[in-house]
């Protein structure tokens, strides 16, 4: 699903904020990756995203290799990726409706369809009363349960999350968690990038740990610890 | 394209207009002052062109033949000069014509003087040709042709008047081309200045819409409404103005002073819009439509 070979990024002519990255993620996993700040996890979302290009590797999602896309083609591809941020990202001027509406709408999805799906996905993330709540009305983890139904409502096949518990108190944190879980038992393939190791350790998951542009540890499911 | 995406750009433009009302309400400010100021300029110069077109209307070579040409040789002349390009009128005026009015102007009160010359007319060999030029600027030319013709014995122009107009001609050209210029560029830059605040506070809605998959089009697409929209609401407000003050104002000066307007011939209003309108609309929406379109392409590449 998502495959990474010999991926390097560097910003200037220093240190690389990637450097010979190998990765493979099959379609269906939950992934933590985890490292300090500077590590180049957010750089790695977005090459990901394509919002970067790599300085050298290939990196092949969905079986596309992304250097192969066009800057025109890059739209679609990003409509097969779900994307949640630290800071949510919602539209403060629209309500939690046309938030998640609004995914569908930039897509050209027609009004029945949006009319369908967005309730659906609603309900999912539980805020299905508060549909006409404005983003200041709503509290940090709400915010990002609308980010997390926005980012899902046009189905994505992936999912990457970039710090989404960050802003968020532990209770909010961890519901945000397990409705993340949950999405991934549908079939979803997750991808977060986390610092909280406490979540990291309980959720018992894949962990990729970056350090200084490079991958220092690959933990299967449950074999993650502090030391690693 | 689809139809919802044509509808949600149309729509999107339209509610962003109310969403930044002070943006929006900003930028038709600029927008409007800009053109008020090119249109009221737009028109001094029509009305200045148009004088002097005037001016030059009456402005006439005076053509006369040697002794002893018979009518058909100075039908022959005048079919030679009415051919020519720079001519916009030729009206030939007899001897007898020409007696008449010396008598007119030069005799009244004193007809006894003028009945002294009855059956010698002292102008006989005055017959001519009178010469409207389309542009003065071609007299010299025109008279070059003129006295090369057979059987012409003299040709009166009035240079210095139409040197007068010609340079007055091109340095109306020159000077209107310059502030239409400057006005287009301080229009350019203040409208882009103001769209670009107006993106910069969206800046976060642009980005997400790229991160969730909307082509560069979708991204535009409302902005581009929205300028096109402020672009035009920019362009009429100043017409409007511009109308209600132009027909007072030459009311006013007509009534007011007669002098003035017995001397100055204003372009009517209907002729002085049917210009302006269309250029002032064109300029909105164009300044409207390349000024988004033109800001918003360093936002897209994300």
């Amino acid at each position: 699903m998502i495959t990474l070979e010999h991926v390097s990024k560097a910003y200037s002519a220093g240190v690389p904020a990637l450097n010979d990255v190998n990765l493979e993620i099959e379609e269906g996993e939950f992934v933590f990756i985890v490292g300090d700040s500077g590590s180049g996890k957010s750089t790695l979302i977005k090459l990901l995203l394509k919002e970067l290009d790599p300085t050298e590797g290939t990196i092949i999602i969905n079986g596309k290799y992304l250097n192969k896309i066009h800057r025109r083609q890059i739209p679609k591809f990003r409509r097969n990726i779900g994307v949640v941020f630290q800071d949510f990202r919602l539209l403060k001027d629209r309500n939690v409706y046309e938030n998640i509406a609004f995914a569908q709408k930039v897509i050209g999805e027609p009004s029945s369809r949006i009319r369908k799906r967005v309730p659906m996905m609603l309900s999912m993330v539980g805020l299905a009363p508060k549909y006409r709540s404005y983003p200041r009305q709503l509290s940090g983890g709400e915010q990002q349960r609308v980010a997390i139904a926005r980012a899902l409502v046009n189905e994505p096949k992936i999912l990457l999350a970039d710090e989404p518990t960050g802003n968020l108190d532990n209770n909010n944190a961890w519901e945000i968690m397990k409705l993340l879980e949950e999405i991934n038992s549908k079939g979803t393939t997750v991808v977060v990038v986390t610092h909280n190791l406490e979540i990291v350790k309980v959720m018992k998951k894949r962990v990729i740990t970056v350090k200084k542009g490079a991958i220092v540890g690959d933990s299967k499911k449950g074999d993650y610890s502090d030391e690693d | 394209m689809k139809i919802n995406t044509l509808v949600y750009s149309l729509v999107q433009g339209i509610k962003n207009i109310g969403r930044n009302k002070m943006f929006s309400i900003a930028s038709a400010a600029t927008m409007s002052a800009c053109i008020f100021m090119f249109g009221l300029f737009y028109i001094l110069v029509t009305n200045f062109t148009g004088m002097v077109k005037e001016a030059e209307e009456s402005v006439a070579v005076t053509v006369f033949f040697d002794s002893g040409l018979t009518d058909e040789q100075i039908k022959t002349i005048g079919n030679q000069i009415t051919k020519r390009a720079e001519v916009a009128n030729c009206v030939y005026v007899s001897a007898d014509e020409a007696w008449e009015y010396v008598k007119e102007n030069y005799f009244e009160g004193k007809e006894e003087l003028a009945a002294a010359f009855e059956g010698d007319n002292p102008v006989a060999n005055s017959a001519h040709y009178e010469i409207y030029l389309d542009d003065v600027e071609m007299q010299a030319s025109l008279v070059q042709y003129i006295e090369g013709l057979a059987g012409v014995r003299e040709v009166k122009k009035s240079e210095a008047v139409a040197n007068t107009l010609s340079d007055f001609n091109r340095l109306i050209s020159y000077v209107s081309a310059g502030i239409i210029l400057i006005l287009l560029c301080v229009a350019v830059f203040l409208i882009s200045n103001t769209v670009t605040v107006g993106i910069s506070v969206r800046r976060e809605e642009i980005a997400i819409m790229k991160l969730i998959g909307a082509t560069d089009f979708l991204v535009r697409a409302p902005f581009v409404v929205e300028g096109m929209i402020i672009g035009l609401v920019g362009a009429v407000i100043p017409l409007v103005l511009l109308y209600i003050l132009y027909g007072r104002i030459v009311g006013y000066i007509n009534d007011r002073f007669d002098f003035i307007g017995s001397m100055l011939n204003f372009i009517p209003e209907n002729r002085i819009f049917h210009g302006l309108t269309p250029i002032a609309v064109l300029l909105g929406v164009g300044i409207g439509l390349i000024g988004s379109i033109w800001t918003i392409r360093k936002h897209l590449k994300v």
